[in-house]
């Protein structure tokens, strides 16, 4: 067992020093009932490397990879260009195999790249203070809530139509069992519309989404002020970072809190996770923010130093007071998503911004030249809906048959809602224009 | 002196430059690092992308208006910042990492190579099911693994850290009081003083009232305690119970808590941080536990990444298991796989959505790469050598330290601070087994033991290195019992010496920001 470093000569010596004749008097304090006698039945015994990396890649080899041909699934997560050295920096024993900064003297590395995750977290969003990071967009967008709630003293939270039904859901959650009530307006593709409106003087906060769900791009400028007008909070989602180098950001719009999903920078599909939580807000909101935050400060000689901080806010010390219960969070993910914006810089990043809204305009040219497809989204970023005259799911089925991954089915995300003929689709800088021709020759068969 | 054919000295001449200072602020591999911003320029870039070609925006005018300004560094720039920075970084990979209720064990590099096949790594989570069922099988082969390894008839895939399983059975169990019609009557959870912050801070997550439960002179439940927190029952909704729990003790009586609660109507939710003391011994399902959530990130190796990502999967009795969140996986009668992904049909009675997706993938696939690996017989012998290892650790220190609690421990030693000369506290001790190349243990807590110092050393260390470790503890431990004063300024040989704290929270900075000059320019 390569894992296992001691010998049966190091057990036996260390049992005598001890004091213990074998392992089972450590199991003492156990009822005898649950005391296990031999190993647990139905599991198989350990494999070599060999014989494990052959059941991995089995496995592996059952799915299609979003690389290996023309791909325009996007809805909250998106297929983007990794660089190299990003892969070989979290790969990093230093900052792969480190645990929580809990001691500042020798994290350093990790609390710098925190302070330099906040700074540029806060800067994409046009927000004072980023956090160092939550589970994903959608927790964020849910910890964004009740933290409005907590600022306003109210209990009234309102999700805009187009807000990402996987990020509506967790929210809705995470309110109702704290006593709040949440109001889902009308699901519809220009769903912003509707928020300004809404808004009363029981209201926490308002939650839009700019690019939404399907890819509509607004300026939730009126919706703050509606939202501030009432004494309620503007929460501005986003779950396509890199939208931000071009689209106009939660702070230039007036949010009070910016939540958002920071996979697309720096961070592969992965089916799902783990991804990385972007949560920004106004500095006087600080002390009401969830998770972990790195500040600056020095050491005993006068030096330069990073410490986590304010954390009379957190659950180790504040327990059933404390802010969130997070605590474990996407460090990872968020060094990832550190060193590919430290490789784009404010440059690089709006120049893939446009790479990105081109591929989309070329996608959405093409696509609805196609007679009978009609784009849906009347402002978009790098993804949008479009309505076909036959079923999505068939569509999608018969696309996959001609190797093309054509999108979500909107009524996957929304069922019931009467959306069986709408298909969401992406495009970044890794869709190409004999993937988009590839797309449109193969719906032109189908339809 | 010893002189080569050069004439080059070959043998170290006797100078002494202990304080040197150095021009750069380099000293010697530890090299100097600015913030990226400090290096940087916003017109600096790392990548090469192809230029725009200037289509029409179809962004309706939704533009940002002000650039981000953000510093970029070239690949070569960038490569050097994050290797210097990591240079000042402890690591699992470059000594023994004792944290207690952390379980920093090795890391296998055969799990980051498997989560990195395209297959894994290159999905979408929402690309039609038919072409990721290697995936969903994943899935499901993993949740076979976690059930039969606790005895539990169900398992929760999606939460996506120890904290975010927390909530998850803490969600069921509200569901299921609110199924009962219960749900608005029964809102006290019971938790020791001796959990994890996280505890009371889910169950207020979830709208419950928390309710301190004792410890007693053992460490474990103070059972008086819980019976007259018991005397009422009709509002009670459970209790939230660390087993083996964070002084490192297994709860003897924990049979009769879970009788207790369930006979006052309540539920028994289990943290599952310490599985690795139990792991292939003892299933929880045989305890009595309704829910308790597995940290992949520490049970099963997944790396802790300076603070994340984790998994947290958690696992139902068959009283919980109906209102357990989507999405799930399950397999249909033609061998495929699919996803339950609203509340709806078999889902019905499901609580809802915790998160968007399916969970942490990428931990899900180092997860089972680890358990292949160790199969059910190395997993039952992964827990008997922590239990073995923190008990010799105990064993070599007891006489120098104070053991909080007699007897053996389970997967981690805890000590009071009783042995230390006045003046001499628990961060000084830490602090100067920096200086003897180790990461300190867990301080202060658990909060029931004064000046706690909690040592998980993990099956993953050597008898070598655990005598190695224990010499330099025992030798400090001496010096902090004759109150030896050089322990207060420790770290002395770390890149940064003792952090102020203080000042960090009085005046919070908490992002970079141009310094003044600069900033006028630019306007």
């Amino acid at each position: 067992m390569r894992y296992l470093p001691l010998t049966p000569e190091d057990r036996a010596s260390m049992l005598a020093t001890i004091g213990a004749k074998s392992a089972d008097d450590f199991y003492t304090d156990v009822p005898k009932a649950a005391r296990l006698k031999a190993k647990i039945a139905g599991l198989p015994d350990h494999q070599g490397e060999l014989a494990v990396e052959r059941h991995m890649t089995k496995l592996a080899a059952k799915n299609r990879s979003a690389s290996s041909g023309p791909f325009f699934v996007g809805a909250g997560a998106y297929k983007h260009h990794v660089p190299a050295t990003v892969d070989m920096i979290i790969q990093r024993s230093e900052f792969l195999t480190t645990y929580t900064p809990y001691q500042p003297e020798i994290a350093q590395g990790t609390l710098q790249t925190l302070f330099e995750f906040q700074t540029q977290v806060a800067a994409l969003t046009a927000m004072d203070v980023a956090n160092a990071s939550m589970y994903d967009g959608s927790t964020s967008c849910a910890e964004a809530a009740v933290m409005a709630a907590r600022v306003t003293k109210r209990k009234k939270v309102i999700l805009s139509g187009g807000l990402h039904p996987h990020y509506a859901a967790a929210t809705r959650l995470l309110c109702e069992a704290q006593g709040l009530t949440v109001v889902q307006l009308l699901v519809a593709i220009d769903g912003e519309g509707e928020l300004a409106k809404s808004v009363d003087g029981e209201t926490a906060c308002v939650i839009g989404q700019s690019p939404n769900v399907f890819g509509t791009v607004t300026d939730l400028s009126g919706v703050a002020k509606s939202a501030h007008d009432k004494g309620a909070l503007l929460v501005s989602v986003f779950t396509e970072a890199v939208s931000l180098g071009l689209v106009t950001p939660p702070g230039e719009m007036g949010a009070d809190i910016a939540a958002g999903e920071g996979q697309s920078i720096g961070n592969g599909l992965n089916f799902g996770g783990p991804y990385v939580g972007l949560f920004a807000c106004k500095e006087k909101l600080v002390r009401q923010m969830p998770g972990r935050l790195c500040g600056e400060t020095v050491d005993a000689d006068g030096n330069r130093g990073f410490v986590l901080t304010l954390s009379t806010r957190e659950q180790h010390i504040r327990r059933d007071k404390a802010t969130s219960n997070i605590c474990t969070n996407s460090g990872l993910c968020a060094l990832a998503f550190t060193s590919h914006m430290t490789l784009l810089g404010g440059k690089g990043l709006k120049q893939l911004a446009e790479l990105n809204h081109e591929a989309a305009c070329e996608l959405a040219d093409t696509l609805g030249a196609l007679k009978g497809v009609e784009v849906l989204t009347p402002r978009f970023f790098n993804e949008f809906a479009i309505r076909t005259p036959v079923d999505a799911e068939a569509v999608l089925a018969m696309l996959d048959e001609a190797g093309v991954v054509g999108g979500v089915r909107a009524s996957r995300l929304f069922p019931g809602d009467h959306m069986g003929d709408v298909i969401l689709v992406a495009a970044t800088e890794c869709t190409t224009t004999e993937d988009i021709a590839a797309y449109a020759a193969a719906l032109k068969e189908i339809i | 002196m010893g002189m080569n054919t050069q004439g080059r000295p070959t043998a170290p001449a006797s100078a002494s430059g202990a304080t040197l200072e150095t021009v750069s602020g380099s000293r010697g591999l530890l090299q100097r690092e600015d913030l990226l911003f400090e290096i940087g320029t916003p017109e600096t870039t790392g990548v090469d992308l192809p230029k725009p070609k200037g289509t029409k925006s179809r962004l309706g005018g939704v533009k940002r208006k002000v650039d981000t300004g953000l510093a970029g560094l070239s690949e070569p720039q960038a490569v050097r910042h994050y290797m210097r920075l990591s240079q000042k970084n402890y690591a699992i990979d470059l000594g023994l990492f004792p944290l207690g209720s952390c379980t920093m064990k090795h890391n296998p590099r055969l799990n980051e190579k498997m989560a990195r096949l395209s297959g894994f790594a290159d999905i979408h989570p929402l690309q039609p099911q038919a072409t990721v069922q290697g995936a969903l099988e994943l899935i499901n082969e993993l949740a076979t693994w976690l059930k039969t390894l606790t005895g539990m008839p169900s398992v929760a895939m999606s939460p996506k850290a120890g904290a975010h399983g927390e909530l998850c059975g803490m969600l069921a169990i509200r569901q299921a009081l609110i199924a009962r019609g219960e749900g608005e009557t029964r809102k006290r959870v019971l938790v020791p003083e001796s959990a994890h912050g996280t505890n009371p801070a889910t169950a207020v997550q979830c709208g419950f009232i928390v309710d301190e439960i004792k410890a007693d002179k053992r460490g474990r439940v103070d059972m008086e305690d819980l019976k007259s927190k018991l005397a009422r029952t009709d509002d009670i909704a459970g209790i939230m119970l660390t087993n083996p729990n964070t002084c490192g003790l297994f709860e003897t009586d924990i049979k009769n808590i879970a009788d207790l609660i369930h006979k006052a109507g309540g539920y028994f939710y289990c943290d599952g941080a310490n599985f690795n003391a139990i792991v292939g011994r003892v299933r929880p399902g045989d305890l009595g536990v309704d829910a308790m959530h597995i940290n992949l990130h520490k049970t099963f190796s997944t790396p802790h990444g300076g603070g994340g990502p984790g998994s947290g999967p958690t696992v139902f009795s068959e009283a919980l298991a109906p209102y357990a969140p989507v999405p799930f996986v399950t397999k249909d009668e033609d061998g495929l796989y699919r996803l339950v992904e609203h509340v709806d049909g078999e889902a019905s009675e499901s609580f809802g959505r915790m998160v968007a997706f399916h969970g942490q993938m990428g931990m899900f696939v180092r997860a089972l790469t680890y358990m292949l690996s160790h199969g059910a017989d190395g997993l039952k012998q992964v827990a008997e050598d922590a239990v073995l290892n923190a008990n010799y650790v105990q064993a070599r220190l007891k006489h120098v330290m104070t053991p909080a609690f007699d007897g053996f421990c389970m997967h981690e030693a805890l000590f009071s601070d009783a042995f230390t000369a006045d003046g001499i506290e628990t961060i000084d001790i830490a602090k100067a087994l920096i200086d003897e190349g180790y990461h300190p243990m867990t301080m202060y807590f658990p909060l029931v033991v004064h000046g706690a110092m909690l040592i998980e050393p993990t099956e993953t260390e050597s008898k070598a290195e655990l005598d190695r470790f224990c010499d330099a503890l025992e030798s400090i431990a001496r010096r902090a019992a004759q109150g030896d004063e050089t322990l207060k300024g420790a770290p002395y040989l770390a890149p940064a010496k003792r952090l102020d704290e203080t000042r960090a929270a009085r005046k919070p900075v908490l992002k970079w920001t141009a310094p003044e000059p600069e900033r006028v320019a630019a306007e």
